[in-house]
């Protein structure tokens, strides 16, 4: 695989799809990575008592993961990332034994000079939990 | 408790530094679900022309996070941090961290504002290598969610 080259891109173009399964143990092992231990992330009576409607994955881990596609699409070169931003819209609960399934698909939004900003869509239960969720990657 | 607008403008003394470990950085990457070698194996990254490993582009939060647990625990905010929702995030990069680099976080509150009954603190994070050269900035809104009845 090389890597992308801005000449051969056009807007609107998907670069990269991927579908995930985040499981009790992602969160886990994110808590673990991160030194973000909020118990929200993996106690369901702590979730409960704060009025959520499950324990929910660390914001964190969902914009973590889903620039993960691009970064494969860049050929692995996570140095090309010179900007990544997004909101955190909608909350992904992960059930105990289903886990919760994330769909990210990254398209070209804008191409300027050396620069293409990505833009992701990324679901959960069919509704989008980042907005505005934009990788600028320099491709020179 | 409300916010405290006098925070906007605020800069808090650096803290660090921090020193970016391989194995945390390769802790870190597969936690997010990461698969490029460039973050997971050193041989690889030096090949792509890296020092070590490369952080993945969200690892600079650990940094970050010690800037913002500071600024929590100033005693003026008027913050209730069981109140505090991650709104949105930020990364702009001069450079991409790698392992054995040394980095110094320093926040600067850059706007309260109010709205619709809740609070939204903007923090950027400038962070910095031991020469001083910036490396990355990191940008969190918190919102702090206000009193039931001043949100009903």
């Amino acid at each position: 695989m090389t890597r992308p080259r801005i000449s051969d891109l056009t807007v609107g173009e998907v670069v990269a799809e991927r579908t995930v399964t985040l499981h009790r143990d992602t969160l886990v092992r994110y808590a673990g990575a991160s030194g973000d231990f909020n118990p929200i992330h993996y106690r369901d009576d702590v979730a409960a008592s704060a009025g959520l409607p499950g324990v929910l994955a660390h914001g964190m881990l969902t914009m973590g993961l889903a620039v993960q596609p691009v970064v494969d699409w860049l050929d692995g070169d996570s140095g090309r990332v010179v900007d990544y931003q997004t909101r955190f819209t909608r909350p992904v609960v992960v059930d105990p034994a289903e886990g919760a399934e994330v769909t990210i698909v990254a398209k070209v939004g804008v191409l300027e000079e050396r620069f293409a900003r990505i833009d992701l869509t990324v679901s959960f239960g069919g509704q989008t939990v980042l907005g505005k969720a934009q990788v600028r990657v320099d491709l020179e | 408790m409300a916010v405290n607008p006098e925070i906007q403008g605020r800069r808090l003394p650096p803290v660090g530094p921090y020193l970016v470990g391989r194995e945390k950085v390769r802790e870190f990457a597969r936690a997010v679900l990461a698969q490029s070698p460039l973050n997971l194996d050193a041989e690889s990254a030096r090949a792509a022309g890296y020092a070590d490993v490369v952080a993945p582009p969200t690892f600079p939060v650990v940094v970050q996070e010690a800037t913002l647990a500071q600024l929590l625990a100033e005693p003026d905010t008027g913050i209730d941090f069981t109140r505090v929702v991650h709104g949105d995030q930020r990364f702009t990069f001069v450079r991409p961290v790698v392992a054995g680099d040394e980095l110094m976080a320093e926040l600067t509150v850059t706007s309260v504002k109010s709205l619709g009954g809740h609070s939204m603190v903007t923090a950027s994070t400038e962070v910095v290598d031991l020469d001083g050269e910036l490396v990355l900035t990191a940008i969190s809104t918190l919102v702090v969610r206000g009193d039931e009845e001043a949100s009903a």
